[in-house]
């Protein structure tokens, strides 16, 4: 019966829908966990307040989220410290984000469920994010502004959210002044520093020169006052309001308005408050730089370092990796040399990544951006340009990595090209070289494009060699900017994979980062999938337009 | 096959040859191929052939599979240098001068010895930059003369008025006989002097084959055609001189009444009455 069961072949066809949905489950619990962990992070939860009585000391209030909770048997509870009575089988806590870490010293507390006298949630609790020390939860006194109370009570809150939103605007003006036209003075000083410096090696600094970067310099200076004038006066405002709070505690916290990112009211709010919330909180995380120490605000420059990154890879890699391949399966005589360079290709792609990271730190950064700066860039010495890790090497480095896969896709379809398709070419008078690039390469386009894309999923996901080869924890600018030209090679830059390490290990706060690890990796993921996408139909397009004879 | 058979076999072939007689005249060699042999490695493929070819006329190369005649035909424009074990000795003179000197200038050489393959090989292209492919790699890219040089070739390959409302659609998505026609257009839009047919029928359906044969017909006037040709009764109805063919070595080639009328040689005689082949 069971011999005839397994001739039937049923078996083997279970074994395999076996294979195939144990891979589906997998897949779909990966993206599952980050999505759910990752998209709930920005939704505003309750404040609850708890009447707390831990035995024999005084009842005391806490006010927090309720983030996590935990059942330990009584054995366990017992052998860990924890009293228990008799008839307690399990002892029940919670996790509860009270905040306030200026002070109280931490973000969360754990509580024991038995010791909860009463719970609420009154409609007054505010939260507020702050620019330090973490969210504060407590209850809104007053609203002061030049340190004279200008509303108190009911109307406080009113009053506080107009007052935040004027702050922020002040803010945003101070950021914009900073970060464009002080960075942009300070460029264009640096620059001209460099200059002075350039001439001076060059022996070529004559009074005229001296005088003409004088006054240039004197005009960025003169404009440079300016602007700090206008900061002192925006900072001064920004300092000069406050609003007056007390924590679970009771204690009063009186924090500048300049320090506020935002406050809210959870309890109060409409479920219609709530996705607005949400909605303010997901295009901040998208688009804002990060605060305190990563675990706060956005990842923008995280994103835009990894799109900007594989792009740059991109746009190295294909046209080497094309006319390797091209050569291979071309011009190169087929024979003992091509099948040796063929398997130390295809080895190429089993190296480990991080031996490329060495690799490119050891050889381009330090041997090839050493020369460079010291060909190129003599006024910057001792400052390293190229000479550090930065965006190129780690461009380069990770084109290197992904190369074997451009190379081995590209060889492949070159070679489905049915030569029919060739001798037609050379049949009408074209070249070898005239049939490689009016018939056979924009053919071949499809399968570029294959290697392309698997190349980006190699390279968007990779992290380790980026480290050595110019991803850094926070970097003070993009590559990318307004200033003269534009599109800065040598500088570091952020990357999502190496902010989920940064913000899930290196973190001081790593329970209150923790969420933001799934969300940033759930935006990994999609960018990924959004680049690779985006290749998917440049190559379908490509298919349709080169569809190879059939037969 | 009993002698009355054979005998009844010629005389049919004698009636489709008839009209034939009439078109002959003196002949100018247009190709003359000098003691030409051709290696595959070790394994020699072609033994010592010698034929001229004359101009504005058809030739056919028959014979069974295997004797040659592709390859004698791909030596004609040196598509062989594309294989590279094939080592050639011996010459080809195209209107007195051997293709196969040092000096000749191998894509100018295929630009005035057009071919036409087996199987319909259309770029992935639209039919009008398909038809001047020949044209944009030498160079000219005005739009008036692609134009005038298109409709002409598509004119000439009999496909003007079934394309010219699409000459912008993709050329895979026509039919197998329109391809190949096209693939002819193709060719003679860069107005070579030999055209070579590498069995271009052999992959079509009977109408697109008539077709095809009817086009050889009026090419004629214009181009020296070479064609290789499985089917004898293709070979008897388009060739005005026909090259019988067996391995590797030319037995007979003569004008294609007297050829297929009354062979000189036993062999030849034995392969169009159907003894073997």
């Amino acid at each position: 019966m069971i011999r005839l069961w397994f001739k039937s072949g049923a078996p083997w066809i279970w074994l395999n829908a076996a294979a195939v949905s144990t891979c589906m489950i997998m897949v779909v619990g990966v993206l599952g966990l980050v999505v759910v962990r990752g998209v709930g992070h920005f939704w505003p939860s309750q404040v609850v307040q708890f009447s707390y009585q831990e035995d024999g000391k005084q009842p005391q209030i806490i006010i927090g989220e309720k983030v996590d909770s935990s059942v330990t048997p009584a054995k366990m509870a017992l052998s860990t410290g924890h009293k228990m009575a008799d008839d307690e089988e399990t002892l029940i806590q919670y996790l509860i984000k009270t905040g306030n870490r200026d002070v109280t010293g931490s973000d969360f507390r754990w509580i024991e469920e038995r010791n909860i006298k009463a719970q609420s949630e009154p409609l007054d609790l505010m939260v507020i994010e702050r620019q330090e020390w973490g969210n504060f939860y407590g209850r809104l006194l007053e609203v002061k502004e030049d340190h004279k109370t200008i509303a108190t009570g009911k109307e406080a809150w009113a009053v506080a959210q107009s007052k935040i939103a004027h702050t922020l605007t002040i803010l945003k003006e101070i950021a914009h002044l900073e970060k464009k036209e002080i960075g942009a003075i300070n460029y264009a000083l640096e620059r001209l520093r460099l200059k002075q410096r350039k001439l001076e090696l060059k022996h070529e600094l004559d009074d005229v020169a001296k005088q003409e970067i004088a006054a240039e310099k004197e005009g960025y200076e003169a404009q440079y006052k300016q602007y700090q004038v206008q900061l002192a006066e925006l900072y001064q405002q920004t300092r000069r309001d406050s609003l007056v709070a007390t924590t679970d505690s009771g204690k009063q916290l009186e924090i500048p308005l300049g320090k506020v990112v935002r406050a809210f009211q959870p309890n109060a709010m409409s479920l219609f408050d709530k996705v607005v919330h949400y909605g303010t909180k997901l295009v901040e995380f998208l688009t804002e730089d990060p605060r305190e120490a990563n675990t706060e605000g956005g990842i923008f420059p995280a994103i835009f370092g990894t799109v900007m990154m594989v792009m740059m890879m991109s746009v190295i890699v294909t046209p080497f990796g094309v006319i390797a391949a091209v050569y291979l399966r071309e011009y190169a005589k087929q024979g003992f040399t091509t099948r040796l360079i063929r398997i130390a290709v295809n080895n190429l792609a089993g190296v480990p990544s991080v031996v490329y990271g060495v690799f490119g730190l050891g050889f381009f950064v330090y041997i090839l951006g050493g020369n460079i700066d010291q060909l190129f860039f003599p006024e910057s010495a001792p400052a390293p340009v190229f000479g550090t890790p930065g965006l190129l090497w780690a461009s380069i480095t990770l084109a290197l990595l992904t190369l074997p896969v451009v190379i081995v896709s590209t060889e492949e379809g070159l070679a489905r090209i049915p030569s029919s398709i060739r001798e037609g070419s050379l049949a009408l008078g074209a070249t070898k070289l005239e049939t490689l690039w009016l018939t056979v390469l924009p053919m071949a386009s499809p399968a570029m494009m294959t290697g392309l894309i698997l190349a980006v999923a190699r390279a968007a996901g990779e992290v380790a060699p980026l480290m050595l080869v110019g991803v850094v924890k926070l970097a003070p600018t993009l590559p990318l900017d307004g200033n003269f030209p534009f599109l800065h090679l040598d500088r570091k830059f952020m990357h999502l994979g190496f902010h989920i390490y940064d913000v899930g290990f290196q973190s001081p706060n790593v329970e209150a980062a923790r969420p933001l690890v799934y969300a940033t990796a759930l935006l990994l993921v999609l960018v990924i999938i959004g680049l690779n996408l985006a290749a998917i139909v440049i190559r379908n397009n490509l298919r349709e337009k080169y569809r190879a004879l059939e037969g | 096959m009993s002698e009355q058979q054979v005998r009844t076999h010629s005389i049919d072939m004698s009636s489709v040859l008839r009209g034939k007689e009439k078109s002959q005249h003196p002949n100018e060699t247009c190709i003359k191929v000098e003691n030409l042999n051709l290696f595959y490695g070790e394994k020699q493929a072609l033994h010592g052939i010698n034929m001229e070819m004359p101009k504005k006329k058809v030739t056919a190369y028959i014979g069974p599979s295997g004797c040659g005649k592709s390859t004698l035909l791909r030596c004609i424009n040196r598509m062989n240098d594309l294989v590279d074990s094939a080592r050639i000795d011996g010459k080809i003179l195209l209107d007195g001068e051997n293709i196969y000197d040092k000096s000749v200038n191998v894509a100018a050489l295929r630009r005035r010895v057009g071919m036409v393959f087996q199987k319909p090989n259309p770029f992935p292209k639209s039919i009008f930059e398909n038809v001047a492919y020949g044209l944009r790699i030498q160079g000219v890219n005005d739009k008036r003369i692609l134009e005038e040089t298109v409709e002409n070739a598509l004119r000439g390959a009999a496909l003007w008025d079934e394309m010219k409302d699409r000459l912008n659609d993709n050329a895979l998505g026509m039919s197998g006989g329109q391809q190949q026609r096209l693939v002819i257009a193709r060719a003679i839009a860069i107005e070579p002097e030999v055209l070579l047919l590498d069995e271009p029928a052999s992959a079509l359906d009977p109408i697109s084959t008539l077709k095809i044969e009817e086009l050889i017909n009026e090419l004629k006037e214009k181009y020296t055609i070479v064609i290789v040709t499985h089917n004898m009764q293709q070979a008897a109805r388009v060739s005005d001189f026909t090259a019988f063919m067996y391995m590797g070595e030319l037995i007979e080639i003569g004008t294609t009444s007297e050829l297929f009328t009354n062979p000189s040689k036993k062999q030849t005689e034995d392969y169009i009455t159907g003894r073997y082949g």
